[in-house]
Order: C-alpha cells, then sequence, then structure tokens
C-alpha cells in the first residue's frame, strides 16, 4: 500500500481568493485542513511609524488607507482620540454628519463583503447587484469629499465641510441614451440629503434582492452552515469584535455599549447570530445593513432641519474660514500656523474605539505634547480575526478555508498597516 | 471628567492587586495601571479570573520605546508592552504598562496562554519593537520581510531604513543595497512650552 503523508500547500498570495495580499501555507491531509499558518505583511506600509513623523492632520489620510473599504470609519476613530486628548467639543451637525457617512461606509463594506463572499464560493450575481449600489454611495461620498475612496473628510473638531446642496448628474454620452440618463438623473435633481433619503427608501428592496439570492440557496447554505463554528467563549478568548463576536451570540456593540458622537439619540438594533456559523454572521451582516439604513434616515431626517456649523471654531485645531483669512490678521496666523507647524496635542494618552463594519477599531495615541504623535497604535479588527484562521480552518476542507476567509470580512490595508 | 464607575474599578484594581501595583493614573476617563514584569502573568490571570474586574478579552498589545519621550533622555527602563483590555461582563477598559527590565534584551512573559488573541500581538510586538515573549509558542517574525534585520519601529531606527531593493539587470535578480534616499523632514517635531500662544 502506498505511503500517505500530509503535504504542505501554498495558497497566495497571488490568489483571486485571497482577498489581497494572503499568503497561506496550509498542511494538509488528503482535502482536510491540519494547520493553517498565514503569512501577512506583504502589504505593510508602517504607518504607524510614518505617522510618527508627520503631523496630527497629515497623517489622517493614511487612515483612509487602512480599510480601504471603510475610510471614513478610520477616520472616526483617528479624529475621536485626537479629540479625547485635546479634549474638544464637536459641534452637533458635525456629530450626525459623521454618524450618517461612518452608516454609510458600513453599507459600502458589508457590499463588497457580500459580494466577494459571494463570488467567493460560486455565486457570480450578488457581486454586480452589490456594486450597482456602491456606485451610489460612492457618489455621495465624491459629492462631499471630492474623492470616490480616501476621502479625508472627518476632521478633528468635526468634518472637512457642510454637505453639498446639489448632486453631480451623469451627462450624455455614448453608452447613456436620454432615456437611460433621465433614470439615471431622477433622484439627483435636489440636495445631497434628498439624494441619500431617495437611497434609504430603495435600499430594503435591494437587501431583498440580494435575500432572495441566498438566504434560502441551497448552494449557499451547504457552503456556509456550520463552517467554521466559534464558540462565544472562544470569540472572547480569540480578542473577536464587531459581527464576528455577535454571530457567535453575543450581544455587544459599541455603538450601544460605549456610544460615541450621537449613537445614543438613535434608534437602532443589533442583530444576534445563534450558532457561531459563517451563515450565521452573513445573516448578522444583512441585517446591519438594514439597520444602518434606519440610522442613515433618521440622521437625514435631523440634518434637514438643524443647519449650524459643522467645524469646531477652535483655531488651534481647525482651520478658520477662507473670508476670515483674508480680512483678519489673527485668522491668518491661526491658518499660518496651523499649516506650517500643525496642532500641538497636550501630552498624555488616549484609546479610542469605533464599532467599524469589522468589528472593534481602535487607535491608541500617545502624545508628549508635540505637534506630532510619539505613538500611534492602530487596533486592527481584522488582525485578531485572521490571527484564528488555524482555529477556524482546521478540520475542513480546502474549499472552506476560502469560504472561512470570506466570512471574517479580510481587507489587508489594516490587517497589514 | 471622571466618571463614578472609573474611579470605582480604580479603587477595586487597587485592592485586589495590592502590592502588585506599581502605580494607578485615572486621566480622560481611562484607567493605566503599571506593573512589575516579574508579576504580570499573576495580574494579568487575576485581571481575567477576579468576579469584580473579568476582563475577558485582550482588545490591543503593542510595544512602547520611550527612549525619545519629549525628547528629553529617558529615565528608567526603555521598552515596554501596552495591554488594552475590555470586560464584556462590566463594560469596562483598562489599560496595563509593564516595562521590560532589561533594554538590551528586553523580556517580558507571554499572555498567550490567558489570552489566546495574544499570539499576533505578541510576534508583532516582537518584529517590530524586539521585546521578546517568554512562553510564546511560534516567536517569528509577522510584519516585515522574510530575513528582515533589526527593529523598525524602536526610536533609533531610521524612517528611511537601511536597505533598499532593486532590480540589478547584470546578476538578473532583485538584490539588496544601502539606501540611496537622503531622509528629509518638511515639517520639523516640536515640543512648546505650557500655554505657548494663549
Amino acid at each position: 500500500m502506498a505511503e500517505i503523508r500530509n503535504y504542505t500547500l501554498n495558497f497566495g498570495p497571488q490568489h483571486p481568493a485571497a482577498h489581497g495580499v494572503l499568503r497561506l501555507v496550509l498542511e494538509l491531509d488528503g482535502e482536510v485542513i491540519q494547520r493553517a499558518d498565514p503569512h501577512i505583511g506583504l502589504l505593510h506600509r508602517g504607518t504607524e511609524k510614518l505617522a510618527e513623523s508627520k503631523t496630527f492632520i497629515q497623517s489622517l489620510p493614511y487612515m483612509d488607507r487602512l480599510d480601504y473599504v471603510s475610510m471614513m470609519c478610520n477616520e472616526h476613530a483617528y479624529c475621536l482620540a485626537i479629540e479625547k486628548l485635546l479634549q474638544i467639543e464637536v459641534p452637533l451637525r458635525a456629530q450626525y454628519i459623521r454618524v450618517m457617512f461612518a452608516e454609510i461606509t458600513r453599507i459600502l463594506n458589508h457590499l463588497l463583503w457580500i459580494g466577494a463572499h459571494a463570488i467567493d464560493i460560486g455565486a457570480m450575481t450578488m457581486f454586480l447587484y452589490a456594486f450597482r449600489e456602491r456606485e451610489d454611495l460612492m457618489d455621495c461620498y465624491e459629492a462631499v469629499s471630492g474623492a470616490r475612496m480616501h476621502a479625508a473628510y472627518f476632521r478633528p473638531g468635526g468634518v472637512y465641510r457642510d454637505l453639498p446642496d446639489s448632486m453631480p448628474q451623469y451627462t450624455v454620452s455614448k453608452i447613456k441614451n436620454a432615456k437611460e440618463l433621465a433614470r439615471l438623473n431622477e433622484g439627483r435633481k435636489g440636495s445631497m440629503l434628498d439624494f441619500i433619503d431617495d437611497f434609504t427608501k430603495r435600499f430594503p428592496t435591494y437587501v431583498d434582492e440580494y435575500e432572495t439570492l441566498l438566504t434560502d440557496n441551497r448552494i449557499w447554505k451547504q457552503r456556509t452552515v456550520d463552517i467554521g463554528v466559534v464558540s462565544p467563549e472562544r470569540a472572547k478568548n480569540l480578542g473577536f469584535s464587531g459581527p464576528m463576536l455577535r454571530g457567535s451570540g453575543i450581544e455587544w456593540d459599541l455603538r450601544k455599549k460605549q456610544p460615541y458622537d450621537v449613537y445614543d439619540r438613535l434608534d437602532f438594533d443589533i442583530p444576534v447570530g445563534k450558532k457561531g456559523d459563517s451563515y450565521d454572521r452573513y445573516l448578522v451582516r444583512v441585517e446591519e445593513m438594514r439597520q444602518s439604513n434606519r440610522i442613515i434616515q433618521q440622521c437625514v431626517a435631523w440634518l434637514r432641519d438643524n443647519p449650524g456649523p459643522v467645524i469646531t471654531d477652535n483655531h488651534k485645531v481647525a482651520p478658520p474660514s477662507r473670508e476670515g483669512m483674508k480680512s483678519n490678521m489673527e485668522d491668518l496666523i491661526h491658518h499660518f500656523k496651523l499649516f506650517t507647524e500643525g496642532m500641538h496635542v497636550p501630552e498624555g494618552e488616549a484609546y479610542a474605539a469605533v464599532e467599524h463594519p469589522k468589528g472593534e477599531f481602535g487607535i491608541y495615541l500617545v502624545s508628549d505634547g508635540a505637534n506630532k504623535p510619539y505613538r500611534l497604535k492602530i487596533r486592527a479588527p481584522g488582525f485578531a480575526h485572521l490571527a484564528a484562521l488555524n482555529e477556524m480552518a482546521t478540520g475542513h476542507m480546502i474549499a472552506d478555508v476560502v469560504a472561512i476567509i470570506g466570512t471574517q470580512d479580510i481587507v489587508f490595508g489594516e490587517i497589514d498597516r | 471628567m471622571a466618571s463614578k464607575k472609573m474611579e470605582a474599578l480604580g479603587s477595586v484594581v487597587e485592592r485586589v492587586l495590592g502590592d502588585k501595583l506599581v502605580s494607578s493614573t485615572l486621566a480622560l476617563d481611562e484607567l493605566t495601571i503599571v506593573c512589575k514584569a516579574a508579576d504580570l502573568t499573576d495580574v494579568a490571570t487575576t485581571l481575567r479570573d477576579h468576579a469584580e474586574l473579568s476582563f475577558e478579552q485582550l482588545i490591543d498589545l503593542c510595544g512602547m520605546d520611550y527612549s525619545a519621550y519629549r525628547d528629553e533622555p529617558w529615565d528608567g527602563p526603555r521598552f515596554a508592552a501596552v495591554y488594552h483590555l475590555l470586560s464584556l461582563k462590566h463594560n469596562v477598559r483598562i489599560r496595563l504598562r509593564v516595562f521590560a527590565e532589561d533594554d538590551s534584551f528586553p523580556l517580558l512573559a507571554s499572555v498567550n496562554p490567558i489570552w489566546n488573541a495574544a499570539n499576533w500581538f505578541e510576534r508583532e510586538a516582537f518584529d517590530l519593537y524586539g521585546i521578546v515573549f517568554e512562553g510564546h509558542p511560534d516567536l517569528r517574525r509577522i510584519l516585515t520581510d522574510y530575513g528582515f534585520v533589526g527593529h523598525p519601529f524602536r526610536k533609533d531606527f531610521p524612517l528611511s531604513g537601511h536597505v533598499e531593493m532593486r532590480y540589478d539587470p547584470t546578476q538578473q535578480r532583485v538584490i539588496y543595497q544601502p539606501v540611496t534616499i537622503e531622509p528629509r523632514e518638511i515639517t520639523p517635531r516640536i515640543i512648546r512650552e505650557e500655554n505657548y500662544g494663549g
């Protein structure tokens, strides 16, 4: 009889299901995983070290590039950490705008996740559906900040500018006729809030469409039910957070438990799984999209009625208006000092965490009173999740590894930093 | 600023840890405690298992290098590990800082048996700061390249690094060579005196 031995398989770093640059060394017994050893760091850029040599505001755009599918949520944690050390108040309107965009970002992230997860385990259509809605939300990003992805819109003390009064329109091109153009521009006639409002009315039916495709789909269930089961005790011990923790049945959401900005004024529910398998985590994330939609609706309603400032008037932190800068000596000095030297953050240390679409995203900031951080540590949720890949994948088949990577919602920008 | 909840936590920690506690500070509504490297395992186990504390999650673990703090000579051990713990039961956070006594060979006990989440975080702190965690099952580099030399997040490691990589057409392979770029600093690092500029 032939001798049967374990053999080693190298998966990635160039593999479409590796979600970027994951290199996995798999030890196999036949088709069963004995050990999975993820090799990470292929996208390591040293964000934390770079931040030590940049002023606080110069490091802000680096945050977008961490988890590059939920950009504004990263900025949110960074701004909260600085604000905590500076102990400044953020105007209420800015807090609502931030929460609204944090939830838009959550939908953006979950849409990419559902598309990529489905395409990994064999459902092509989901990807196309998800990207249809992402397009609208990306347009919101673009309208408010000028960039479709790396927005740099949240600033310490508020947001960069107020919401625009109009949405950009589609124009005539070779592939869009007049009828198509009218359909696309229908929701873009009014202000940006009108557009978002229109989107939140349409979005629940879109989520229903996704659920029709997947929730009761036999193949989907075969690929996700009982795959990557994590018990609540293990989930806690392994440092899980976000949907990974809630999928295992622990009701824990920082938006409810340790509310930041205006989350304590908003009404939403936290979905919780039962078994802790990939299917439960799928259900949790789908429900989160519906809840995010609810939050956005509440924010839109509030923002319509309450105009006001969107960034703090403390000019040691936020720049003065252009008009003030050109007519007022003091504002001119503030502007010059802020953009040449940057803000000084008082000596101390702070940890600020947000409920990021992937879990708890935290910024640990140590300042020694300089205009640059002394140490910036980014606590990425995906880092803890990927560390548990070995435990989750052991005993499963090769094809299930792809399903587990999908359910962990891995993005390398934040893991490698 | 400090809430009642954090003050209560501070007194519980003081009572439970007793003389193992080196210092405890409450600032910005966050509690930071410091313990000796020798007591780390005991303190961590107590923090996790004591019913009034029950910090069942290790949220974050990171290395620190204090040698350039305030741009002045640093008095005391240079390297530290900072642990961020979270109690889901009581909904509180705590920060634990432990200094490694020997600067030339920073050594700390691994908390991997207490919180399994520590595995990769300790590998990261080892990789970036060279802090060795005794009892860690698999202390390899994690973020830097295979065969990387040095610990890049130490304050004496230059931002531009020591080597750069390029394709060499004569040897027809990728080679490492000393860096050819000059480090530049566009905005200087400044620490102002207190209440500067009003």
